[in-house]
């Protein structure tokens, strides 16, 4: 591949790459023809019945189970165990139980668990970005001996499963009489998160353009400095990328919680009741179609209101290759 | 200072969780600053500041207990006397652990690579056409769904009953066979294709992941390459193969590696849709099974020691792979 | 244990303690949440029978267990009377992980206060693990065990000569569910002895149906329901006392007098003209879930399901369980009518710590006082082998015939094997081998050959 760097007002202003259809005002003429050439070219690749064809044999391949479930959620016990979901349109029974049950069934309210999982993954997002930001710019940009090797250990360590964790962190978090808070599973969720994110992280970082790193120097910046202002700007993306991620393990994270915070009703998150849904036996597996969906609905509304930073320049400067 | 550590109410709790936050930026802060501070700091000051706090954290969090396996793993299943290496004979020798073996060998190279195919693919197709957003919603959707939860949607999926008078089908693939006038399918239950359709269910969940990544990393192409490409008359396919994906290659290592370690440790999928019944047990189920149903704490290291040893070719393929963009850089 | 469903309970129970005052009462979770439905039962409580365990005020007891909502509920329901007589907090957790969870928690010192252990297996495997965690059961226990259960339950919260835990539930297992309006119209008559049984298959075979249906799919657990199926079928053939040296690995696994009853285990389970109705052939055994495994019965595709009391809380809405309704269960007969195994199970209370409040709590669980409380907040799905429960206060009529049995003197109780068994076999091999015996074909000698060769060492 080519070893250009990319000009650097493509990362500055990510809306160019994907204004699309050149609709967007205020861009240059060159650019904007580019871009309605692509629009164009994009548009009769799309229009290949192919192309679209796979597409959206693609698409309905990966909602239809979903969407089954969505169905089943709604329809009462007996039905669904008698009839494929498929069927609802010819023998439409509606009924909101499940619902109602999963959310209010429960001698603790539903807001609760809702509250704990917020706090719960708030702070466990933004510690670990944070922390592997720092260590990826590191060993993206400051030369020291073992970096290499040091990188190398850290990346592998994301194989490690978390349950051989469990038992050593639970008996130091017992000694320091922190076992059953907040704090554990904070402290805990950054910790696995990280191999992760300093992997991911540092290839955005590597990917950067040396010319934009060395002008800085140049300047007389610091590290700190060309930390802050020249590559947090252009990381936002992936940033905001990783960070969705990471809201997504850690909200639907059962383990973690269940270990270290136990499943008392003062830190339990929602995928603890969700859970329970199943009943003590596995009988009640009926309400698990709706718990699942109920606890989907932050994870999906999290990625919609985010996914503008996906499109824009996530592994921007990869085309270095 | 007691809702320090029980915050009962939910004001407590979101207080908590503000100071929790609000702490560690004061103390990052002040690392930072002082090291920007001091006039010619040492480099390695300036090191320890920026990795230092990662890797205390991967250090107490992962390495402790990593290591703490390795030595579990030549100890009996209480962890208290030395056994040598009996929990590896016990391992390899286990009945049908070639099954196993198998078993995570066929996950950890068609996960990565199918999920990853697929992602691309969706995201090259989907990539500035008017409903993309939409498009790319559908397919991220199993990624929202946690591993228990797609167990029970794919479970409904692959549903059996009988073809019989006064039985419907309530599981849909077995549906769509039987308006082919083909005979229904235990899935789950026939060796060795059960494992396919078990490995379809992580492949499902994967695609979005990779496509998530991958569309970004499509989106950044610099447009002159393509330009420069479609002049010299390159379409469709050729394009793809020619300008897309060297252009995102180092995005598809990120993806492949990524997806083949979480894939290596998946067991939820298998644990809630077969148990490892019907030979489709995986090394990491195994060991799920040996140190927390059957408190063999030995074993159960023993077999975490393994899935080690098997991220080893993706580390070394990793590892080639920073070597070279060492190289062009 | 008890496998309720809160509509169910809603309409079984009196008014004084409706689930629905409950429920909307406990939203807060606090200390107080017992609220309205808590006050109406402790106005019925006479506080007099707890003035034994004295001022717990400000005192708090943690308890762990693997029964969730909406059975949770009923249990925590069941403490009101002695938080509000004592003063003291009862903090319940439950989790459907407990099994997994408890040994970390114990190993990282972590333990509750008190854990319900659902197997006497286990309880040995935590008291040789753990002995430092686990407290042997104080002076108040023992005698309320001794005075309240059988020599067999105590013994089997009994470990090395000490008794560490006491029985809290029970259930039976040696049912065959069935449905009396089905069986009316068809002129079948209720078994009593084994032979009746296979001769009542044939006839429906005859009949054109399929008579039996079964599943023993349960997640990571696949394979538990044939496991009981097994040991019933060892209670029948070879008898109690072989079992009871089967159980404890006095005689080897795969003995011959096993062996047979495994063959003749295979004769139903295993017979394509038997199974699997409504469900598909042999092999749809291992695939079906337990808890969908008897629903054919409704549909009249299949004519027998043999599952245990709490299979109760799985036919759903609208399905009259009773002796003259929808369905119902009928004992799983003997070799002969006097010959009367009965298998069941249950979980234990095992403490670990010995402060006061926690031996006053463990006291009241073992006592007819807390038996009879549960009882009254349970609408269904919920027995124990305390005799000094009052029949009168089960609700349901499956819930009277297992207290009947269980309390029956000819009948001849033993408890479920595979919770007794070293986990490697009682939650490995066990359920490992009888789904390959029942997917696979395995055949009878070499599943039992497999699972003893699995048996631990020491």
């Amino acid at each position: 591949m080519t070893t250009t760097p990319l000009p650097p007002q493509s990362f500055v202003t990510p809306e160019a790459g994907e204004a699309g259809g050149g609709k967007a005002p205020g861009l240059g003429g060159r650019k904007l023809s580019r871009a309605e050439k692509r629009a164009i070219a994009a548009a009769g690749r799309l229009s290949s019945p192919w192309a679209s064809g796979i597409a959206i044999i693609l698409a309905v391949l990966w909602t239809i189970p979903t969407f089954g479930l969505l169905v089943t959620s709604f329809r009462p016990q007996q039905e669904i165990r008698g009839s494929g979901w498929w069927t609802f349109p010819t023998n439409p029974a509606v009924t909101l139980e499940n619902y109602t049950q999963a959310l209010f069934g429960s001698s603790t309210g539903f807001a609760t668990y809702f509250v704990n999982s917020v706090v719960i993954t708030l702070p466990a997002v933004v510690i670990p970005i944070s922390l592997a930001l720092l260590a990826a710019y590191a060993f993206a940009w400051i030369e020291f001996r073992g970096r290499d090797i040091l990188f190398v250990a850290v990346f592998a360590l994301q194989v490690v499963p978390i349950q051989v964790t469990l038992i050593p962190l639970l008996s130091r978090y017992v000694d320091w009489g922190l076992a059953g808070s907040f704090w554990t599973v904070w402290l805990s969720h950054s910790m696995f998160a990280l191999p992760l994110a300093i992997f991911l992280l540092h290839n955005f970082m590597k990917d950067v353009p040396p010319s934009l790193v060395e002008a800085a120097r140049m300047d007389g910046a610091g590290h700190v400095k060309i930390f802050f202002q020249v590559l947090l700007p252009l990381l936002t993306p992936a940033i905001a990328s990783f960070a969705i991620f990471q809201f997504l393990w850690v909200w639907n994270d059962l383990l973690v919680s269940l270990t270290f915070a136990g499943g008392s009703t003062d830190v339990a998150p929602l995928t603890v009741r969700v859970a329970e849904l199943a009943g003590s036996r596995g009988s009640q597996w009926h309400l698990l179609s709706a718990g699942a969906f109920i606890s989907m609905v932050v994870p999906l509304i999290v990625f919609l209101s985010l996914q503008r930073f996906f499109v824009r320049g996530l592994l921007a400067g990869s085309v270095k290759g | 200072m007691d809702w320090l550590v029980n915050a009962d109410t939910t004001a407590e709790k979101l207080v908590l969780m503000l100071v929790a936050i609000g702490l560690f930026v004061l103390v990052m802060a002040v690392i930072l600053l002082g090291v920007d501070r001091v006039k010619r700091v040492p480099q390695w000051v300036v090191v320890v500041a920026f990795v230092g706090p990662a890797m205390a954290a991967i250090a107490f969090g992962l390495v402790y207990p990593g290591l703490r396996t390795i030595r579990d793993s030549f100890y009996d299943r209480t962890s208290s006397n030395p056994v040598g290496l009996d929990n590896y004979v016990a391992a390899f020798t286990q009945d049908a652990f070639q099954v196993v073996l198998r078993n995570t060998l066929l996950w950890v190279v068609l996960v990565p690579l199918l999920a990853t195919f697929v992602g691309l693919v969706y995201a090259v197709l989907v990539d500035r056409t008017r409903f993309e957003q939409f498009a790319k919603t559908l397919v991220f959707l199993p990624m929202a769904i946690s591993m228990v939860g797609a167990g029970i949607i794919w479970k409904f999926v692959y549903e059996y009953r009988p073809d019989q008078q006064g039985v419907a089908q309530i599981g849909l693939l077995n549906q769509l066979l039987v308006w082919l006038g083909i005979e229904p399918q235990q899935f789950l239950l026939n060796q060795p294709f059960n494992n396919f359709f078990l490995i379809a269910v992580m492949i499902w969940i994967q695609a979005g992941f990779a496509m998530t990544v991958l569309s970004a990393a499509i989106k950044a192409i610099p447009d002159d390459i393509i330009e420069a490409a479609r002049l010299d008359g390159l379409h469709g396919v050729g394009m793809f193969r020619y300008i897309t994906v060297p252009s995102i290659r180092p995005a598809l290592v990120v993806v492949v590696t990524t997806i083949a370690m979480g894939t290596l440790k998946v067991f939820d999928i298998v644990r809630t849709m077969t148990g490892g019944n019907f030979g489709t047990s995986v090394v990491a189920n195994e060991f799920y099974n040996q140190s927390f149903r059957i408190s063999n704490l030995g074993l159960g290291a023993a077999l975490a020691v393994i899935l080690f040893v098997l991220v080893i070719p993706l580390i070394v393929y990793n590892v080639r792979q920073l070597r070279l963009s060492e190289d062009i850089r | 244990m008890s496998s309720t469903r809160t509509r169910r309970t809603r309409a079984a129970l009196a008014g004084g303690l409706g689930l629905a005052l409950a429920l909307s009462a406990c939203s807060g979770g606090g200390d107080e949440g017992g609220g309205d439905g808590g006050g109406d039962a402790a106005a019925d409580v006479d506080c007099a029978a707890y003035e034994e365990y004295g001022d717990l005020s400000g005192k708090t007891v943690s308890v762990y267990a693997s029964i969730v909502e909406p059975e949770a509920k009923q249990q925590t329901d069941s403490y009101i009377p002695f938080e509000e007589c004592t003063g003291a907090t009862i903090e319940y957790e439950g989790s459907r992980e407990f099994e997994a969870q408890l040994p970390v928690r114990l190993r990282a010192g972590n333990p509750p206060d008190i854990a319900y252990i659902p197997q006497p297996g286990f309880l040995k495997s935590i008291v040789a693990d753990f002995p430092d965690s686990v407290v042997p059961a104080p002076e108040g226990v023992v005698a309320n065990a001794n005075e309240y259960y059988t020599e067999g339950w105590v013994n089997y919260g009994t470990v090395d000569g000490t008794l560490y835990a006491t029985p809290l539930g029970a259930n039976v297992k040696s049912f065959v569910w069935y449905s009396p309006s089905a069986f009316e119209s068809a002129g079948y008559e209720i078994p009593t002895t084994w032979d009746d049984l296979i001769s009542l298959s044939e006839q429906i075979v005859e009949d054109g149906g399929i008579p039996w249906c079964a599943g023993i799919g349960s997640g990571e657990a696949t394979g538990w329901p044939a496991t009981d199926f097994l040991e019933d079928v060892v209670l029948r053939t070879a008898g109690p006392e072989v079992y009871d040296q089967w159980v404890n690995h006095e005689i080897p696994f795969d003995d011959p007098q096993i062996v047979e009853a495994l063959g003749t285990a295979g004769e139903i389970l295993k017979n394509p003209e038997f199974v699997n109705g409504g469900l598909g052939d042999v092999t749809s055994i291992a695939s079906t879930e337990w808890v969908d495994a008897g629903l054919p019965i409704l549909d009249g595709t299949c004519w027998m399901h043999r599952a245990a009391n709490f299979y109760q809380a799985n036919w759903g809405e609208g399905v009259t369980v009773a002796e003259d309704g929808d369905v119902f269960a009928f004992y799983l007969p003997g070799e002969s009518e006097d010959d009367k195994p009965l298998l069941g199970g249950g979980e234990f209370v095992t403490a670990f710590a010995d402060r006061p409040e926690v031996a006053a709590f463990h006291a009241y669980l073992s006592s007819p006082e807390w038996a009879n409380a549960k009882a009254e907040v349970t609408g269904q799905g919920w027995i124990s082998a305390n005799s000094g429960l009052d029949p009168e206060l089960l609700q349901s009529p499956i819930d009277q015939l297992s207290f009947d049995l269980l309390t029956d003197e000819s009948y001849t109780f033993r408890f479920d094997g595979s919770d007794q068994m070293p986990g490697a076999v009682g939650t490995g091999a066990f359920w490992t081998e009888l789904t390959a015996w029942i997917a696979n074909d395995k055949a009878d000698d070499q599943v039992l050959a497999d699972i003893e060769a699995a048996w631990p060492a020491s």
